[in-house]
């Protein structure tokens, strides 16, 4: 078989790594894969390693590189994929990138604080001039004389006689946000009522706001008043908004040459605004260049500073000591990567291979096809070290079991290729740097579609659906003309009676098995149903019990090679064996229904008792005539069901202690089982082995007799450190079996 | 309608199966994969064998027949044969 059988064999190395060419070393073996680092500072913590000065370097570049790919992405510019073998740069290189990452840091920030000097200096010169354009529409009406204004704007409700000391109009202007214009104007009409005149307009384009960079009208006022409280008055009011004042010369010309001048500054500032963008743009160009390959090298750097850390220094400081696994396929690789990567030093590293008493990890290797499959396998737990792998078997087995349940020719097509075209197409760069995750979810699971659809469209031929309609390839085995002829089924009958059915006992009306699937006169019947589903669940049944068998078969295998066969058979014989053999005694009874002759003496073919639920349903359904069986033809059905199934005699009637879950096949050699095993005999134990396992284990004085509820009869075991029943002691153990 | 034999399917799907799956492992070439390709091989060759087995052994000796409607009798009498 190839790799996949089993795992690989592993095995502890040694690596005395010189000092001077130890991080090379470390990086080519990163490169290649070859070695999981064991942690031999275990007891030492993360900030009194050795390395811990580089590592600590190379997370704050990283925080540098956070920052500039945000400045990156806020700038709207995507980030290339690195492309190309990018190893890590020797220490030197690193203290150069470190300072060109710095440098291009301190330059971003101060452009970027540039640019916004200047946007916000632009905004305000452009609230100005709208201001000043407001006062232009008005300016006819509100260039005031001492004398006009007081005597158009006589406010109804002052009172008589008030001397008008201060006649003088004075103006405020200004600009404030659009949210906060009616709360100005409402402030101002309840404080100052009736000494001012104020007047709000928009302004005539939308201006950016510096700060976020949104697009707003605001809005300008013109406030025209008179008296000096008054005015303090409404200075305080318009500080009180943060409104942008500006000053107001009342006359026109005045204002047109403000206005000019303000045009002049403001087309300045947007020159020196469109070269600070030109610069900005051209450093975000150099970090949009540069960043990707930094990114990768420096976690790369980060990686062998980590993986240095857990090497121990020897007595002499002259090495650093690394224990690793490593495949033993792969130990002269290894020997040759170390001896490359440390021809400059001259001293050669040494690697030695040690025993261990530790489980090496497992590994698998697999290709771009099997690392579905495995995948899958893994998510139910992760093998033991030289355990048997169910991958290669699942390669076949899912794609089939789905296809049993999915079955339709024109679907299954459909399925398969749709996952072809993904499969062609797997190469692209564009599917490849696809980020949507449904999309990668579909992408990782092509060859499994693939397979998925390809046997679907096989067993859709099997259970003869195209579409969910069926097809006749062949000629159907059934005719419907021999029984109308036989019956006499005249058109009279036929109108008479909705319903009939074909008796394939009659002469010429069944004239045998369709050669490839179901028949196709079943999609015509109306008890289509009856028929299928008895076929589909026995079929489901046997195809159940044949890949159990199957997976019992392997298991095998795991007690082969470490211990002696006698002790591996006995530890799982009895348990399984006594269940496979009732799983294929109903089995043949399944099969023996469809070897027994028609329905005319069908009733009286021998049909088993049923032995479980699956069965019951299907074998009721298949005959209605034995509930009208005599007595006398049961009891020689039994005689002859008795006579035909004899060999399973001596498992029907063999000791229930050794009826135990088939779980503890892997586990029974007293081998501390781990994963799903452990699991399962924790938490699925039969209420039979419990009560034989308390048996047998003497209880400590001391232990609480009974942690369990008050109907239960077992009784927590004395031992602890008993594996399967390892529980915190604050928590009693929920009893797994029920009374 | 037409009468179907029994030996002939089963001795043509037992012949092409039993090429796939016993005869098949041999004729693959020598490479890294070679041994899950035999396995996917016979596992595919045991399953559908097996799959189509049950099928036609289900329909071999049927316990009762489909049960049609007038219509579907008039027409399929008069239509396929």
């Amino acid at each position: 078989m190839g790799s996949m059988f089993r795992s690989e064999e592993v095995v502890l190395a040694q690596l005395f790594l010189p000092t001077a060419s130890a991080y090379a070393c470390v990086s080519q073996l990163g490169e290649l894969g070859l070695v999981e680092f064991r942690d031999l500072n275990a007891s030492v913590s993360a900030f009194q390693r050795r390395f811990v000065a580089d590592v600590r370097r190379c997370e704050e570049l990283e925080k540098t590189f956070t920052f500039l790919q945000e400045e990156v992405r806020r700038a709207g510019l995507p980030l290339p994929r690195p492309e190309g073998a990018l190893p890590a740069p020797p220490p030197r290189d690193l203290l150069h990138i470190q300072e060109e990452t710095e440098r291009l840091a301190q330059e971003l920030r101060g452009v970027r604080g540039n640019h916004q000097a200047l946007r916000a200096q632009l905004h305000q010169l452009q609230l100005h001039a709208a201001v000043l354009g407001h006062g232009h529409g008005h300016g006819p009406l509100l260039a005031a004389t001492p004398m006009d204004g007081p005597s158009d704007l006589t406010p109804l409700l002052q009172p008589p006689g008030t001397p008008h000391r201060d006649l003088r109009v004075n103006f405020v202007a200004g600009a404030v946000e659009p949210g906060k214009a009616a709360a100005l104007e409402r402030l101002l009409w309840r404080a100052c009522r009736g000494f001012l005149i104020a007047s709000f307009r928009e302004t005539e384009r939308q201006l950016e706001d510096p700060v976020t960079g949104e697009p707003a009208m605001w809005m300008t006022f013109l406030i025209s008043y008179w008296g000096e409280q008054i005015g303090r008055k409404v200075h305080k009011i318009t500080d009180c908004f943060h409104c942008h004042v500006f000053p107001f010369p009342e006359e026109e010309a005045a204002r047109r040459v403000a206005l000019e001048q303000l045009q002049q500054q403001s087309l300045e500032l947007r020159e020196v605004l469109r070269e600070t963008e030109l610069f900005l743009s051209q450093v975000l160009a150099r970090v949009q260049r540069l960043l990707p390959t930094w990114q990768v090298q420096v976690r790369k750097v980060k990686a062998v500073y980590l993986a240095l850390n857990q090497c121990s220094v020897s007595a002499t400081h002259k090495c650093l000591i690394a224990e690793g696994w490593c495949a033993t396929r792969d130990l002269p690789r290894l020997q040759e990567a170390l001896r490359n990567s440390s021809m400059e030093e001259g001293v050669s590293p040494v690697v030695h291979c040690i025993p261990s008493r530790d489980m090496p990890p497992t590994l698998i290797r697999t290709s771009r096809f099997t690392a579905g499959f495995q995948g899958i396998v893994d998510a139910y737990g992760v093998g033991r070290y030289q355990e048997v792998n169910p991958a290669p078997y699942t390669i076949i087995t899912f794609p089939f079991l789905f296809a049993v349940m999915f079955g339709d020719v024109g679907h299954g097509l459909l399925m398969f290729l749709f996952a072809l075209a993904m499969v062609l197409a797997e190469n692209r760069p564009a599917v490849k740097a696809a980020q949507n995750e449904i999309w990668r979810t579909f992408f990782g699971g092509r060859y499994l579609l693939l397979l998925m659809g390809l046997f679907s469209v096989y067993t859709g031929f099997v259970y003869n659906e195209c579409f969910s309609r069926a097809m006749t390839i062949f000629p159907s085995g059934w005719s419907v003309a021999a029984m109308a002829n036989q019956s006499g089924w005249s058109d009279e009958f036929l109108a008479q009676n909705p319903l009939l059915m074909l008796v394939p006992n009659t002469t010429g009306v069944f004239l045998g098995p369709y050669p490839f699937g179901i028949d196709p006169i079943w999609s015509l019947a109306v008890n289509h149903l009856s028929f299928l589903n008895s076929f589909k669940m026995k079929m489901s049944v046997i195809l159940g019990v044949t890949h159990m068998t199957f997976g019992v078969f392997l298991g095998v295998f795991n007690h082969v090679p470490p211990l002696p066969l006698p002790t591996g058979i006995s530890a799982s014989a009895t348990a399984c064996c006594w269940r496979r053999c009732l799983s294929w005694c109903f089995c043949s009874a399944s099969s023996a229904t469809w070897s027994s002759s028609s329905s005319s003496s069908g009733c009286a073919s021998p049909r088993p008792p049923p032995p479980g639920p699956p069965a019951s349903s299907s074998t009721s359904s298949t005959c209605s005539c034995s509930a009208a069986a005599p007595p006398t033809r049961r009891s020689s059905r039994a005689r002859r069901w008795c006579r035909r199934y004899w060999w399973s005699w001596p498992w029907l009637w063999c000791p229930s202690c050794c009826w135990a879950h088939p779980c503890s096949c892997t586990g029974g050699t007293g081998a501390t089982p781990r994963g799903p095993a452990a699991h399962c005999r924790r938490t699925r134990l039969s209420s039979w082995t419990l009560r034989t396992e308390t048996r047998r284990r003497p209880r400590a004085p001391g232990s609480p007799r009974s942690w369990c509820s008050p109907r239960c009869s077992c009784t927590r075991p004395s031992t602890p450190s008993s594996s399967a029943w390892a529980a915190s002691p604050t928590r009693p153990p929920t009893c797994a079996s029920g009374p | 309608m037409t009468a179907h034999s029994f030996a002939l399917p089963v001795i043509i799907f037992t012949t092409f199966w039993g090429l796939i799956g016993i005869a098949g492992p041999w004729l693959v070439p020598k490479g890294p994969n070679r041994g899950v390709i035999i396995t996917m091989l016979v596992a595919t060759a045991v399953c559908c064998y097996l799959f189509w087995l049950i099928t036609i052994l289900a329909q071999l000796n049927p316990l009762f027949g489909p049960q049609l409607k007038n219509e579907t009798i008039w027409y399929v009498r008069f239509l396929w044969e």
